[in-house]
């Protein structure tokens, strides 16, 4: 029973991570209908960003004021990453062939990965140089959990519940789901377009940012920026949005969810050999009974 | 006149007494391993300065010439072709990661050129062909090593364990072969293998396999991945409550950087370690200090050796009938291939029928920031 509510925990732990990244994939999905490979690196940047700042102004150990204020300051830079990622590769191929972006997406992605490996080096930054909370471990109903661990999810949740307020509670928002759903008719109907896409790329990075941190504070590690646990991690956060139904919110948190729960049960009960094979088969299936995710509209193509 | 001797240049340098002799190195230097390259590459490079500040090989300057091959297999065949081809190096050195080690062995055999791999452990690296050397041990003695050091009586220096678990790296095929020859020598010595369980390199959780290894309640965990993981791997391991000692390979090499506490009192084999006395690596390590700024690891050390080893190999070859004053590719391969007690930075290396080097393996514990010997096994 101990163990199940650890790996019921970790998943947890794990699965809202992956829901903060897999939200980005979603909404760039909906709006644009393209996967923005750039994102992982946008996530990568904001651990990294982060750790600089908190270098810089020797906040290794922050307060709990001081660790929200590193959190909107990462926030904010990856959201201007994310805004001059738009603005300068992708705008400029709005009405080009959808493969055409998604090859400049590849591009944005390899640029940002070696230009950072050029920036913050080669190395894996270690627990010493990282900032840190406070290490408490306690009990609850039998098994360990640590204090970060359940701040990470705190904010996470937070987070996510801020999107969904932003998205379905203001003009903004409405403008979103406008565009999201037929951006022409959008236009024609006084929606400002590119500035609601512009926006969309902003909110996105900014939670990619603010999982950067999360992962960063969790494991007191980040690797370097070319490393292919980033690309791993955006991977399975793709998989999240796809499996709960791309361009739909709630779909992503519960996608990221799932993923989570089903690595950890699937690696505390079955095999760790098979981890991602057993967790990725169970969500072929997901998609075999719902081809458009848990979440999705079922969408039929007018030929 | 200018312009003759220009367009005549490349005839004469096979003929006249060449005024160089060109190394090549392939290594990754950018890309996830590039650590790993970076190492090696500096270690190289000390060896080559010293060998020009006292005159050269044989008269001759020595010119390394390198390329980036970014942990890829398929920049390898690029960047070794280019070597042999047009550079036309004496000798290849290269590469850390066993399988890209492969990938350039089996160009460098193709073309009859000597290859030293200064760091790849795998035993496959040097079964390609038999102009492929290395200077470093190879994983089944590594693995021999870490089973007796865990297995030995403690008057013997050793643990004193019966009861071990693995977890290993499957996306690592060096993981995967360590693994499996600890385990093969374990059973043999009357050790025992009570739990296996695996992970992915770059997984950032490793919480339901360390519970199941808690579980089994071993005395011991045997980790062999690289230290990128490991601090992860142990600190997770410490939070849910795991004592038993966590012991490694080479590939935990610079763990003490990244592990924080929960690292502490960890084992791992090792070529050599930078707290040695030995008045070559204290040597050594200034040199190297003061060249880098930092600390060097076995990757320096060992491609430092190869280099050296390579420069008595070709001092030793004869120069035989060619005309440039340089031996041939032959020549060179046939003296490395007599290589005996050869003195380098890792202790004396002599060349084995397989072409692999024979020599010691140390045991380091984590204490503190240093990493002392706990355990040494000579082959």
């Amino acid at each position: 029973m101990s163990s199940f509510l650890q790996f019921l925990f970790k998943g947890i732990s794990v699965g809202s991570l992956y829901a903060l990244i897999a939200l980005g994939y979603t909404m760039v999905y909906g709006i644009l209908q393209f996967i923005n490979f750039a994102h992982s690196d946008v996530f990568m940047l904001g651990a990294f960003f982060s750790y600089r700042l908190a270098v810089k102004l020797d906040w290794l150990t922050p307060s709990p004021i001081q660790a929200t204020a590193l959190l909107l300051m990462a926030m904010a830079m990856c959201a201007i990453t994310g805004f001059l990622i738009e603005r300068l590769a992708y705008r400029p191929l709005r009405h080009a062939p959808r493969l055409n972006v998604l090859i400049t997406a590849i591009g944005v992605s390899l640029f940002i990965e070696n230009t950072g490996q050029l920036i913050f080096g080669k190395n894996v930054i270690g627990v010493r140089s990282l900032p840190q909370l406070p290490e408490h471990v306690f009990h609850i109903a039998g098994i360990p959990v640590r204090a970060v661990e359940v701040i990470a999810v705190v904010t996470a949740v937070a987070l996510m519940i801020g999107l969904q307020a932003l998205v379905f509670g203001t003009k903004i928002g409405r403008g979103m789901r406008a565009v999201a759903i037929d951006h022409n008719i959008a236009g024609l109907m006084g929606i400002p377009v590119d500035r609601i896409i512009s926006f969309t790329f902003i909110i996105g990075s900014a939670l990619a940012a603010a999982a950067g941190l999360l992962v960063a504070l969790t494991y007191g590690q980040i690797k370097q920026p070319a490393d292919a646990s980033w690309v791993l991690y955006g991977l399975k956060a793709f998989v999240a949005a796809v499996i709960g139904g791309i361009g739909n919110l709630p779909g992503a948190m519960l996608g990221g969810l799932l993923l989570g729960l089903s690595e950890q049960f699937v690696a505390g009960y079955l095999s760790t050999t098979f981890r991602d094979a057993i967790a990725f088969g169970l969500l072929i299936l997901i998609l075999l009974v719902r081809p458009s995710g848990l979440l999705g509209k079922r969408v039929v193509e007018k030929v | 006149m200018v312009l003759l001797t220009g367009c005549k240049k490349s005839e004469t340098a096979a003929n006249a007494p060449a005024t160089e002799i060109v190394v090549g190195e392939y290594g990754s230097l950018t890309g996830s391993e590039a650590t790993f390259g970076q190492s090696t590459h500096n270690g190289l490079k000390m060896a080559v300065d010293a060998i020009n500040a006292q005159g050269g090989i044989k008269g001759k300057k020595v010119r390394l010439v390198n390329y980036d091959d970014q942990g890829k297999t398929s920049e390898v065949g690029t960047a070794v072709t280019r070597l042999i081809t047009s550079d036309h190096v004496i000798a290849v050195i290269g590469e850390v990661a066993s399988s890209l080690s492969i990938a350039g062995g089996q160009i460098a055999q193709q073309n009859g050129v000597p290859m030293i791999s200064p760091s790849s452990t795998n035993p496959k690296v040097t079964e390609t062909g038999d102009y492929i050397f290395r200077v470093c041990f190879v994983d089944p003695f590594q693995g021999l090593v870490m089973a007796r050091f865990a297995t030995d009586p403690k008057n013997k220096g050793g643990l004193g364990l019966k009861k071990v678990a693995i977890l290993i790296d499957q996306r690592q095929a060096y993981a995967q072969g360590l693994a499996k020859y600890f385990e093969d020598s374990l059973t043999k010595i009357g050790g025992q293998v009570i739990d296996k369980e695996s992970y992915q390199g770059g997984d950032q959780d490793f919480s339901a396999q360390l519970q199941k290894l808690k579980q089994a309640q071993p005395e011991a965990i045997f980790i062999p991945g690289y230290y990128t993981d490991i601090a992860n791997i142990a600190k997770q391991a410490r939070a849910i409550g795991i004592t038993a000692p966590l012991l490694g390979g080479d590939g935990w090499e610079s763990v003490q950087d990244q592990g924080g506490d929960a690292i502490q009192g960890a084992y791992y084999s090792n070529h050599y370690s930078v707290d040695e006395k030995r008045p070559e690596v204290v040597n050594f390590v200034s040199k190297y200090e003061q060249m880098t700024g930092k600390k060097p690891d076995s990757m320096a050390a060992l491609a430092h050796d190869a280099m050296m080893l390579l420069k008595d190999a070709i001092e030793r070859a004869s120069t035989g009938a060619e005309a440039n004053g340089i031996p041939s590719h032959k020549a060179v391969r046939d003296a490395l291939a007599q290589t005996k007690d050869f003195q380098g930075i890792t202790g004396k290396i002599t060349m084995d029928e397989h072409r692999d080097a024979k020599k010691p393996a140390f045991v380091l514990k984590i204490e503190g920031k240093t990493s002392p010997i706990a355990y040494t096994l000579a082959p």
